[in-house]
């Protein structure tokens, strides 16, 4: 060779020695060589890896991942993060959960020591120079911010600012000032119900979501919630099951043997789980893929049903034909057949209401119609006895829950006798009747008939007609039973007969082959009958984030409810979006809003407080009556908005502002009025609504009495991810410029007063405490930095896995960083330094909703609106409860940093199972130390730190305290009649401190308030303890709900699960928009969550940048980018009425025609040109949508359907949404 | 080679969901560093689609690798006289284009920007010259079939394939190659050296470029057919 020639030689010299045990020989035609020694030189990658400590921590973002990370720390600085790999096994024969990650997460310590980390608190240079300036007037800080805010102009000055950099940087202390003079200023004036905050998902870190709400809430703020905001809520499992969610986790998916994944990228959006469904298929497993476009997902199915985005309710209407047909009607399957008379409403009985020559389905037979049962008989349900041939009021159905005990369970038992529902009354009806059904199709909304087999009833009310939900169902459906008479109904003759709801029928709307879909349908009943029950149903944002996508879910779900499939392991469904799960929730909501030292706190619904607060609801034109059901009453208003305030009203959800007064005022006026006890104060205020002279601040938000004016934002980017309307934000909320093209709609509330002009500037003062430089920071008045996942204690856990983790701190918070504990105690502190002069302890009236799980959820049987005198207004039962509660506002600090008496007096709890936790707080009393400074928190256990928080609520909660699980089951024991303690009892002796979740992630103890079992056995499956346990679903019938017969219901067409088709978004918008036809496409937008970020967190991470495309784009198809001219990675201009968003085009045949795919969140601020529609810069991926509020999900009073935070409420849908796009050209940067 | 032990890494393509867990970490801990921006010890490819290094696979370009000529192995890029007379221009090479040009963002003007008319934003911004950049190619530009259109076709795999057929909607197929190193048992960056810099260890079979021999001809670079050689521009040598 010639590299041993003479010239290499002398290059270099190499040491001839022969070192112990090595021989130099040439091998292979001397192409090889081997050598000895000359290594060391490898010290140089020994040298790198090198480092001084690692850390456990876990990443504090919405993802549902949880992974348990190691964070590596080298000559003091933290450098990087590897997945830890020591979890508890899923037992034998399963794949493990490790290792969990994503590389979203794995870029996590690139914002460290990044230049886009807030290092210093900052103030909006031109409120910094006017605050200084009132200062040295006013000298107290609270006179010197009212000087400021009761100033249009100066109001004005630093609002207009917003969003245009000019920040400069201040001090802790003098931004601490800042706010709580605000804080201060707004309660005095104005009321705390006007102060809010913002802050999603405590499961991802809940000691972070605690530090803020805990102070919001002692001061009587409004925490605003987050599930239903985001659309991550699904609404069909509050309408029939009465929980939130719940769903089995990852390791569970091993157990199916058919998979549906419809609408959910498991790949993409379950990085760390994704493996048990590619493993899955190694046992066998069969998928198909629902899903508009080739999405990652696909790539790992059997089949592809292309289903066009938002259609998916009409094939899985049509799976459901022809499920219940071949498996219901044709033939009986035992197990099927069983599973639907214990656990769902199919057999319960339903009152036909006569309609001309025909009926509709009416209200759920009950007790009361009967005279049958005394105590809440209008909330016990009926069904007919096979084996008596009579009608029977079994256990289980919500009447049982409130006030009795005993009889709330799903035991088919009676008074010792063993009830046999009939599902069906085809076998013996008296007649058989025409019933009409809402049928909901693009052209537009029209009814279809069916006949149902019906017994006539006779009451002291008259003959009633009725028939079972199981009957409604095969009508609606279109399937004639074999025993009906002849009829002129109008029943599809086959598979083939494009009649709803048949194969053939959904084909012309899904682009879904027919056969395709019968093919599904058949395997995955069939699966489901040889496992019984272990198929599943996968679901996501794809199939959740549509106007109706209860209506979607409520198909869906059926087909698990059909199957068989709830509540056992390896089958049902298995929604996952967003990190919902705060196992230990009864523990984490006492510290979180604390109600350890006063309740109830204020909460809020988010999709209200926003569509409000934002103005929306003045360009909305979506009108109520065109969404009504052709069979139902007329409208009960003719704005969106009109529904709300009357469910505000009528205590169906909560609304604050309140009402306009401020509260505290409200209760000075009732006690210098002669109000001498707390009733009497309540009964002033309901008083003062009944006249008129108080009213809710929700029929006149625009008036600046009724102002949010203090807004904080933790953990959250609601401008630049979540706030649909963004450009709506900026114009109403914020005041400043902004790229609204849409103009007030020509529809008008009767309910809610009109103001001209609509105001711009609502909001007083936006503070943010977060870690980077976010659009919501960029726009806030006052942006504090906040420490990072890595420097701080907290906890995290998820849907996903049964563990528990901790954040650890690899190294302090660098610069001026504080932990949000920290950083809330810091405002905290001065606040309550400031209020001994300014508001000293007084008392405020809180108003809050009828609540589920309390007995609020059977107020209200039927819609009476005391407004307009159809009932009385009381409190708690035709209007929202009122409380009077004290703020002692000079002991926030204290409270917020003391666990508080009522833990042990009042006790803890959620989803209506509450216990004392007097053993608890005695044990943290010793694990914590104990508060020696004397006043309101002396002797109580320290809270001052985060880790103590933590402590706190691990001590509290039934799933890391084997104690608290077993005593926490007594009460659902004594109103269940049930022995259910043996759940917990063989971990009744752990418990779980901080530490040793450091030292491993621990497995969570089954606890009353999670409805799935965790052992060593088996994996943890949503309802298996309703199946197995016959504990009742939290509803009205007490089991799986098909059928919802609340009158709203029934209005909208929706008391049946059934199609509606998307949005006619176009209808709604389209005389706004200018169009240039030719070089215009008008595409629906879409916007899935990110590969290459959880939602704006790592977006801006340069790996992350890296990795795709380095900024803003969206994605179209080939054939759709050719119409406009424009090739891959050319800047289009996406606009419609609400704003227009800038982005480069990523051109692809994976994406359907009429479709654009803009992942999110994409923020506005990195390569981000300007608009020439807008002249300004180009807006976040929300730019372009707006906020759209169904009446259906405001009812409330009602059973399942009764508020809860995060529980139920309108959702920040935004996917019925379109767009027009363009290519751009030649860009702007705007940089001036 | 005569080797011991030969550690291997499996990368199960039928499980792999793309998602680069893998590379990121790998980024982090060895090429997270001046000269080495453009580097992925460990990158993530979406085929169909022309990868990164652009192409790396057509060998009838970069001519990496061995091929067997007259019952001998021979490096594909020729052999000493090759070597010799193109020692100072490698026509082999991949050039920074064919990477991605590096680069990065001024995200301190987010946060120090003074007030302005407009909103502040940021820009990308080259690494290599600091000048505002046109983003062009990235180390996974083509990720889930982006840009298909444009740059799938040449994807050397499937160049018997009717490519148009792929493009429709219902036919488009893909999937992921995580690909790294692959410390071959004979490794061609090995045979190309002329420092004989580049070694395979006996223990444990892990190929590495000596850092103090290496004196940076880069024909490991052009001799690898994986591309998995890259060249430091700061210290001048190779890196794997």
């Amino acid at each position: 060779m010639a590299e041993r020639s003479l010239l290499s030689a002398l290059r270099f010299f190499r040491p001839k020695g022969k070192p112990h045990g090595c021989r130099e020989e040439k091998t292979a035609d001397n192409w090889a060589e081997t050598r000895c020694g000359q290594r060391e030189w490898e010290e140089l990658y020994r040298r790198r890896w090198q480092y001084d400590k690692k850390v456990r921590s876990t990443h504090g973002v919405n993802c549902t991942g949880s992974c348990s990370w190691d964070v590596y720390v080298k000559n003091g600085i933290l450098v990087w993060e590897t997945q830890r790999t020591d979890y508890p096994a899923c037992g034998e024969g399963f794949p493990n959960h490790e290792p969990r990650g994503c590389p979203r997460g794995a870029t996590y310590s690139w914002y460290t020591y990044s230049p886009v980390r807030l290092k210093y608190p900052l103030v909006r240079s031109s409120l910094m120079a006017m605050w200084q300036d009132a200062l040295h007037h006013q000298k107290d800080p609270v006179a010197a911010w009212e000087s400021i805010v009761t100033d249009d102009e100066k109001r004005r000055r630093f609002h207009k600012d917003r969003g245009k950099g000019g920040f400069v940087r201040a001090s802790w202390d003098q931004v601490a000032t800042i706010v709580a003079a605000s804080l201060i200023h707004t309660i005095k004036v104005y009321g705390p119900d006007r102060i809010f905050g913002f802050t999603p998902i405590p499961a991802m870190s809940m000691v972070c979501y605690a530090s803020g709400a805990r102070f919001l809430s002692l001061i009587g703020g409004s925490m605003i919630s987050f599930y239903d905001w985001y659309c991550d809520l699904p609404p069909a499992s509050p309408q029939i099951w009465g929980e939130q969610t719940d769903v089995p986790e990852s390791a569970d998916w091993y157990e199916s043997t058919y998979f549906i994944v419809w609408g959910t990228n498991l790949p993409m959006t379950r990085t760390p789980d994704a493996h048990f469904y590619t493993e899955a298929r190694y046992r066998g497993a069969k998928v198909a893929a629902v899903a508009p476009d080739y999405a990652e997902y696909v790539k790992f199915a059997d089949t592809w049903l292309p289903a066009r985005a938002g259609t998916d309710a009409a094939l899985a209407m049509a799976m459901t034909h022809v499920i219940f047909k071949e498996f219901y009607i044709d033939r009986q399957v035992a197990y099927f057949t069983d599973y639907a008379k214990t656990y769902t409403d199919l057999p319960f009985v339903v009152v036909l209401e006569s309609k001309g020559d025909t009926f509709t389905p009416g209200r759920f037979l009950r007790a009361a119609d009967l005279d049958l049962e005394t105590n809440n008989a209008q909330w016990k349900t009926v069904l007919y006895d096979a084996a008596t041939h009579g009608f029977r009021v079994p256990n289980g159905s919500i009447g049982f829950r409130w006030n009795e005990e005993g009889r709330w369970n799903l035991k088919l038992d009676e008074n010792d006798e063993r009830i046999d529902p009939l599902l069906s009354f085809a076998s013996e009806p008296d007649h058989w009747k025409s019933v009409s059904f809402p049928v909901f199709e693009s052209a537009g909304a029209r009814s279809k008939t069916g006949i149902a087999p019906v017994k006539t009833i006779a009451t002291p009310a008259g003959e009633l007609h009725v028939t079972t939900v199981f009957d409604l169902m095969a009508a609606h459906l279109g399937i004639l039973p074999q025993e009906a008479p002849d009829s002129s109904a109008d029943y599809p003759q086959g598979y083939q007969d494009p009649k709803p709801y048949t194969p053939a029928w959904q084909e012309a709307i899904t682009g879904v082959p027919q056969a395709d879909v019968i093919r599904v349908a058949r395997e995955f009943a069939d699966n489901a009958e040889k496992t019984r029950g272990k198929s599943m149903i996968f679901l996501g944002a794809g199939t959740n984030h549509w106007y109706h996508s209860d209506m979607i879910y409520r198909t869906i779900i059926g087909l698990t409810t059909l199957c068989g499939c709830q509540g056992v392991n390896g089958g049902g469904w298995a929604h996952y979006v967003g990190q919902e799960k705060v196992r230990p929730q009864a523990a984490w909501s006492q510290v979180a809003f604390g109600l350890d030292w006063r309740r109830p706190p204020r909460q809020q619904n988010g999709t209200s407080f926003y569509y409000f607060g934002t103005d929306q609801w003045r360009y909305d034109t979506l009108r109520p009556d065109a969404i009504l059901s052709p069979l139902g009453s007329a409208a009960a208003a003719r704005h969106m908005a009109d529904y709300n305030v009357i469910a505000a009203r009528l205590g169906w959800l909560p609304s604050y502002p309140q009402f306009n007064q401020n509260p505290i005022e409200l209760v000075r006026e009732a006690v210098s009025n002669g109000a001498s006890s707390d009733e009497d104060i309540i009964a002033y205020a309901v008083e003062k609504l009944k006249s008129g002279d108080l009213r809710f601040s929700i029929e006149d938000p625009d008036n600046p009495l009724n102002f949010p004016r203090v807004l904080f934002l933790w953990r959250a980017n609601l401008l630049g991810a979540s706030g649909k309307g963004h450009e709506y934000f900026l114009k109403h909320l914020l005041g400043v410029e902004n790229a609204v093209f849409n103009t007030d709609g020509s529809l008008r509330p009767q309910e809610v007063e009109w103001r001209e002009p609509a105001p711009e500037g609502k909001l007083d003062l936006l503070v943010t405490l977060e870690l980077r430089m976010s659009t919501s920071a960029m726009y806030a008045d006052v942006a504090l930095p906040a420490a990072g996942w890595y420097e701080m204690h907290d906890l995290n856990t998820t849907d996903m896995h049964p563990f528990i983790h901790p954040f650890n701190p690899a190294i302090d918070p660098p610069w001026e960083t504080r932990t949000n504990w920290e950083q809330f105690k810091t405002i905290a502190e001065k606040f309550s330094e400031m209020a001994v002069a300014h508001l000293g302890e007084v008392k405020d009236l809180v108003a809050t909703p009828l609540m589920h799980d309390s007995p609020g959820e059977i107020a209200q049987p039927d819609v009476k609106d005391w407004r307009k005198g159809e009932t009385d207004p009381i409190p708690g039962k035709t209007m929202p409860s009122l409380a009077v509660t004290s703020r002692d506002y000079p002991n926030t600090y204290k409270m917020m940093t003391a666990l508080g008496p009522l833990a042990a007096k009042v006790g803890v709890g959620s989803k209506g199972v509450v216990w004392n936790a007097s053993e608890e707080v005695d044990a943290l009393k010793q694990a914590l130390g104990t508060v020696a400074e004397s006043g309101v928190s002396q002797g109580m256990p320290s809270m001052a730190t985060a880790k103590q928080a933590a402590e706190t609520i691990l001590m509290l909660a039934p799933e890391t305290n084997g104690e608290t699980a077993v005593k926490s089951w007594v009460g659902l024991e004594r109103k269940t009649g049930l022995d259910l303690q043996h759940l917990s009892l063989r971990r009744q002796g752990e418990r779980y401190r901080f530490d040793d979740l450091t030292v491993q992630p621990r497995k969570i103890i089954t606890s009353p308030i999670w409805s799935g079992i965790e052992s060593e056995e088996r994996r943890y499956s949503p309802f298996v303890i309703n199946i197995e346990e016959k504990v009742p679903f939290r509803t009205l019938t007490g089991r799986a709900q098909f059928y919802q017969d609340h009158l709203w219901m029934r209005d909208f067409g929706e008391h049946l699960p059934l199609f509606r088709p998307p949005l006619d978004v176009m209808a709604l918008e389209a005389a706004h928009v200018q169009r240039e036809a030719g070089r215009e496409i008008v595409l629906n937008y879409l916007t899935p969550h990110s590969k290459w970020s959880i939602h704006s967190t790592y977006s801006d991470t340069l790996t992350m940048l890296t990795l795709f495309r380095g900024g803003e784009a969206i994605w179209l198809n080939d054939e759709d980018a050719r119409k406009i001219d424009a090739r891959d990675s050319d800047w289009l201009e996406c606009f419609n009425a609400n704003g227009v968003v800038m982005a480069k085009a990523v051109v692809s045949p994976r994406i359907p025609p009429g479709k654009a795919f803009m992942y999110h969140a994409q923020e506005r601020m990195i390569n981000t040109p300007g608009s020439k529609l807008s002249g300004q810069r180009g807006g976040t991926h929300n730019s372009v949508t707006r906020i759209m509020v169904k009446p259906t999900h405001m009812i409330g009073g009602y059973a399942q359907l009764s508020y809860g935070f995060n529980y139920y409420g309108p959702i920040g849908s935004q996917r019925d949404e379109v767009i027009v796009v363009r290519k751009a050209g030649e860009v702007d940067w705007y940089e001036d | 080679m005569k080797i011991k032990a030969q550690y291997a890494m499996v990368l199960n393509l039928d499980k792999c969901i793309g998602c680069h867990t893998c590379s990121i970490p790998c980024k982090n801990v060895w090429t997270n560093r001046k000269g080495a921006e453009y580097m992925w010890f460990n990158n993530v490819e979406c085929k169909p689609g022309i990868g990164y290094p652009k192409k790396w696979e057509d060998q009838n370009g970069y001519r990496g690798g061995w091929q067997l000529k007259g019952g001998r192995l021979e490096l594909k890029a020729g052999g000493r006289l090759h070597k010799g007379i193109n020692i100072f221009h490698n026509p082999d090479l991949p050039t920074i284009d064919e990477y991605y040009e590096p680069w990065r963002y001024d995200y301190e003007r987010l946060i120090k920007s003074p007030r302005r008319r407009h909103q502040p934003s940021i820009r990308p911004v080259s690494q290599l010259t600091g000048e505002n950049i046109n983003l062009r190619w990235g180390p996974n530009w083509e990720d889930d079939l982006a840009g298909l259109g444009e740059t799938g076709s040449g994807d050397i795999n499937f160049k018997n394939l009717e490519f148009a057929t792929y493009l429709e909607f219902r036919n488009v197929f893909m999937f992921w190659l995580p690909r790294l190193c692959e410390h071959c048992l004979n490794p061609a960056c090995v045979a190309s050296c002329p420092s004989g810099a580049l070694y395979k260890r006996d223990e444990d079979g892990i190929v590495l470029v000596d850092q103090e021999r290496c004196r940076g001809w880069r024909y490991c670079v052009s001799g690898c057919p994986y591309k998995k050689v890259y060249f430091n521009w700061k210290t001048g040598r190779a890196e794997k």
